[in-house]
């Protein structure tokens, strides 16, 4: 084990001596506290470490020892419904054990040591394995079972194995190497963070992952293994759009990183989460959710950490031919802890001080999600989706993050002010926002919904579109110079901003909307629309069509529960065939 | 052990640089004993070998390299704290400056605090009810929340924030609580307007100060926020108190902070603020909430003027990303003279979903919360388009949002710093209101809600 000494303390970067023997990226323990620390750097027999801890009473002299280990995860049962900080420590543990305030050198083990899990074995004695075979079972939670697989990397044949209840680091079996060495099997492994976990192959993604949000899937949908980002100013409902999406996406799994964000943003999920079900499986959401939480004021290192603690338990459960999804909540505060060690260490600043590796460390992150077809003989295919957060300064998205993000990410949800003083939400800017992904989802939505969603929503743009034009028109010289069917694409513009686009997060019936429902509200949308121009035509005044009665129940169609709807939409598709006809036959009169 | 150096090598701005020192940790408090005797402070700031940098919280006047004496103090800057504290005024070093009886002091706690376990928090859900329409109606402040108010020089920020700390309750409950105050650089008058006004009230018992005015050490502004948190924390978490913390103004605090980042040369982010304001505001601004094991709960409402009243500067923004909401205010309103003049598109409440409603306010709360945001916001388009185009460009519905938004800021909007209204008039103020929109208008209000609150004339 390799000893050193403290030379140097600056915030959270100590340089130590007597370092030479140790491996960059190693974890070591600084201090009389142990603090944790990862060597970032080494110049000669001096190393860099930056610590994950507040550094406060470190001074010259003070002992730093190296793990020789870089700093990994445990992978394993347990990890579903559990929240952890940025190098996965069990806060819930935590918690409970040392008191409400997070302490420093605390050091527990990430899996419970004494919960026992039932294994349920898929191999047999003397079969060959690879890496990514599955051992064997175990239900981890109503709605994961999780796959025991062999670790990358490894091979050979099954000396031994077990049913029964194990703890995490219990053997249950054991696996003879080629080489003739016997190893333990256990339920739980590791991984080091920063390398992402192999798979047989990278494949494009042709599906969608639904999300329930109108806006997300009709206009600008996520592929499932696809990459999204949220720019937006504070106060923009950012992580509105973040919880949204953590509940209702159609993923096996959830993992949500709360990366340097607040406090009681991540209380609201872990408070919740347990109380709401998932549309998918009917239990409970906290069921399939992970929560990796280094809040604003906890040690801004550890917040470098947290991304890559997050994508790594993501990557795991991807291996096992799950649809996962990583949320990252904000990448900009990420960025933001590189650019402060960056500038402890000296380097040579990029843009706004960031250092110059930024967008290639973005691109690496990003990089991981995908869909691909895993390691283990069966060939199951898994999906890793990465949506990420960005809080541009003043709102700008010309700052250097959000700019490098949009270089990497397929879509792009921008959230604008102004949309959110109005309480237009989610307050997804129709305009400037996309998906790269649209027209490989084509044939998904096509086959599983309806033949003509995508000339649908591209007519939904398209009226959007329309609508900012005429409103420089309006702007200019007045409503009144519109021709009828320019003034009623204009209701009909603002019935789609309002009465679909519009979500309510927190109304039980109008959060979640599923495709099919999803589909006939457009279409009574537009119906609306193509039976208004042809009473116009016969003569019927638009300001008169605009204020039929109809309207408002159109405008509350949204929130109709989803087993009542499609009695509801014929329902109001037959008043709007009374009151136009009793409109056009009162012009005609 | 205290160990006494004369080595100090180099003084620039709030830096000094010590040589030969041993055994000095990051952190540490240290006293500087000049020639005549007088004893100023410092702070560790980096540990190089057996060199360290300190930051000053006094000036550096007076400072002799050669007969200064440097003593480290074995434990970084700490605060005494007591239940005693309350009614007392302190400096921005927690020393009391009021000539009252020396201060029992039951333990002394290191000014940093430590991050609260998320597992630990209790999500803010309790009303409070300060008795302004624009915030209880609109953007409802609940137990344990952080609140900033956006103002800018001129603007009536002490006011409100006074306002608030007078009218402030939590219905049907008998809690003890009590109010922090840190004055950060701010002039004597701007401290003395809220000093007398907690005396007037008799708030002042309750009341601890901690008191760093524009004429006191700048460096000493760093700490000074952090002290009131201290006691905070201590009122709070250890005597089961509600305790609201008021911090003016957080704009001196930054500046502060970024006078000792250029003295060190720092790599600095927009405008010259250090790449760590974020992560230094969060430290603060996070000490505010409810924990397990513990009655108590910190509310916290830090006021920062923008700069040209502009909202995209780095301190604002920051601010904004934290905290969770913000109140703007608003040179427009305030020069009609609508007060308080809170800017209420802009303003924001995150959690205010969590504390309203049947049960806590009235279930009509979040409907017509909405419904009275957008058309307000509406209605503020069409006057803009009334001043472009005139009035006969507007469509009949929205003269009616036009007329709508004119009544919304003379009656909703402005209600003076002294009166206090119950969230039940603030409601039916605002029912009264969207009474001058049609029913069918108003999309974002349960029809049943309508129909049972709209007033029937």
């Amino acid at each position: 084990m390799v000893e050193g000494r403290i030379l140097k303390v600056s915030g959270p970067l100590v340089i130590a001596q007597g370092m030479r023997e140790a491996n960059m990226f190693d974890v070591v323990r600084v201090g009389e506290q142990r603090l944790i620390g990862e060597i970032i750097e080494m110049h000669g027999d001096r190393a860099s470490i930056q610590v994950y801890e507040e550094t406060a009473g470190l001074g010259r002299g003070d002992r730093v020892t190296s793990t020789g280990a870089p700093l990994s995860v445990e992978l394993g049962p347990g990890l579903i419904t559990s929240i952890y900080d940025g190098i996965q420590r069990p806060l819930e543990a935590i918690f409970k054990k040392y008191g409400a305030n997070i302490q420093r050198g605390i050091d527990e083990p990430a899996l419970d040591r004494e919960k026992e899990w039932f294994f349920t074995p898929a191999v047999s004695y003397g079969q060959e394995v690879v890496g990514g075979d599955v051992y064997g079972y175990v239900e981890e939670t109503p709605v994961i079972r999780h796959k025991i697989m062999v670790p990358p990397g490894k091979e050979g044949r099954i000396a031994e194995i077990h049913a029964g209840k194990f703890t995490v680091t219990a053997p249950i079996g054991k696996l003879q190497l080629e080489d003739g060495r016997i190893e333990p099997i256990t339920l739980m492994q590791k991984w080091p963070v920063r390398i992402s976990r192999p798979y047989r192959e990278k494949l494009p993604p042709v599906e969608p992952l639904i999300s329930g949000q109108r806006v997300i899937d009709a206009l600008f949908p996520l592929a499932k293994g696809g990459t999204a980002c949220v720019p937006g100013p504070f106060g923009s409902g950012k992580t509105v759009v973040q919880h949204q999406l953590a509940k209702w996406s159609d993923v096996d799994l959830v993992v949500y990183i709360g990366c340097g964000e607040r406090g009681n943003e991540m209380t609201d999920v872990l408070r919740e989460f347990p109380e709401l079900t998932d549309p998918k499986t009917g239990r409970s959401l906290m069921d399939r959710t992970i929560l990796i939480a280094n809040t604003s004021d906890m040690p801004v290192a550890a917040r470098e950490a947290s991304v890559y603690t997050g994508i790594t338990i993501a990557e795991y459960y991807r291996d096992m031919g799950l649809s996962v999804a990583v949320i990252a909540d904000s990448t900009s505060r990420w960025a933001e802890a590189l650019r402060e060690m960056s500038g402890r260490l000296e380097e040579m600043p990029g843009e706004e001080g960031y250092p110059a590796y930024l967008t290639s460390r973005l691109a690496q992150f990003y990089e991981r999600a995908g869909k691909v077809t895993c390691l283990g003989s069966d060939g199951r295919i898994g999906t890793l989706s990465a949506i990420g957060a960005v809080s541009p300064q003043g709102g700008d998205i010309s700052e250097p993050v959000t700019q490098a993000t949009l270089r990497i990410v397929k879509v792009f949800w921008g959230l604008d002010s102004t949309l959110a003083y109005r309480r237009h939400f989610p307050a997804i800017n129709w305009l400037n926002s996309y998906s790269l992904y649209r027209d490989r989802l084509n044939d998904w939505f096509s086959e599983n919904v309806a033949k003509d969603w995508m000339p649908k929503t591209n007519e939904l743009a398209r009226i959007l579109q329309q609508e900012s034009e005429l409103q420089e028109i309006v702007k200019l010289v007045g409503a009144d110079a519109l021709s009828p069917a320019d003034r009623m694409t204009m209701e009909t513009a603002q019935s789609i901003r309002e009465d679909f686009l519009q979500q309510n997060a927190f109304d039980g019936d109008d959060s979640y909307t599923a495709l099919p429902k999803m589909y006939a509200l457009m279409n009574l949308i537009f119906s609306f629309d193509k039976k208004a121009r042809l009473a116009i035509e016969e003569g019927a005044d638009v300001a008169d069509i605009a204020a039929l009665p109809v309207r408002e129940r159109i405008g509350r169609a949204k929130a109709v529960p989803v087993r009542d709807y499609a009695q509801t939409y014929a329902e109001i598709e037959a008043q709007i065939d009374t009151e136009l006809s009793a409109l056009t036959q009162g012009g005609a009169q | 052990m205290i160990r006494e150096y004369k080595t100090i090598e180099e003084v620039a701005g709030p830096l000094m640089l010590v040589k030969q020192v041993d055994g000095v940790k990051y952190d540490e408090l240290g006293e500087i004993e000049l020639p005549s005797g007088e004893v100023r402070r410092c702070r560790v700031l980096e540990v190089d070998g057996r060199n360290v940098l300190v930051q000053l919280f006094d000036s550096a006047a007076g400072l002799n390299l050669a007969e200064s004496r440097v003593r480290f103090m074995g434990h970084g800057v700490e605060l005494a704290v007591s239940e005693s504290m309350l009614g007392r005024v302190m400096n921005g070093m927690g020393k009391p400056i009021d000539k009252g009886v020396a201060m029992p002091q039951e333990k002394t706690l290191d000014i940093n605090g430590t991050p609260i376990n998320p597992a630990a928090r209790f999500y803010p859900s309790e009303f409070i009810e300060t008795g302004i329409s624009t915030i209880d109606g609109l953007n409802t402040l609940v137990r344990g929340q952080k609140l900033p108010i956006f103002s800018g020089s001129g603007l009536p920020h002490a006011n409100l924030a006074a306002q608030i700390a007078r009218q402030a309750k939590v219905r049907g409950t008998d809690e003890r609580f009590a109010v922090v105050f840190a004055a950060i650089g701010i002039t004597f008058e701007e401290a003395d307007f809220f000093i007398s006004d907690f005396k007037k009230t008799g708030a002042i018992d309750r009341t601890v100060l901690f008191i760093n005015l524009a004429s006191d050490p700048a460096i000493e502004r760093i700490t000074t926020p952090r002290m009131a948190l201290t006691a905070a924390e201590y009122l709070a978490f250890e005597c089961d108190m509600h305790v609201l913390v008021i911090m003016t103004d957080i704009t001196n605090y930054a500046e502060a902070l970024r006078e000792v980042s250029a003295a060190r040369k720092e790599v600095p982010g927009r405008r010259g603020y250090p790449g760590y304001l974020y992560t230094d505001l969060a430290t603060m601004y996070e000490r505010a909430g409810r924990k397990a094991g513990s009655n108590g709960s910190i509310t916290m409402i830090p006021i920062l003027s923008m700069p040209e009243d502009d909202k995209t500067h780095p301190i604002p923004d920051l601010t904004g990303y934290i905290t969770e909401g913000q109140i703007i205010l608003s040179r427009e309103l305030y020069r009609k003279g609508y007060l308080p003049p809170v800017d209420v598109l802009p303003s924001l409440s995150r959690l205010k979903d969590k504390g309203i409603g049947a049960g806590k306010t009235r279930e009509d709360h979040a409907g017509t919360m909405n419904q009275l945001f957008s058309s307000y916001a509406r209605g503020k388009e069409a006057k803009e388009l009334m001043v472009v185009l005139g009035e006969a460009a507007l469509t009949p519905i929205d003269r009616l949002y036009a007329k709508f938004a004119d009544a919304f800021e003379a009656e909703y909007v402005s209600q003076g710093f002294y009166e206090s209204r119950t969230i039940e008039q603030t409601l039916d103020l605002g029912w009264k209101l969207l009474s001058i929109l049609p029913k069918s208008e108003l999309k974002r209000i349960k029809p049943e809600l309508v129909a049972k609150y709209y007033p029937k004339d």
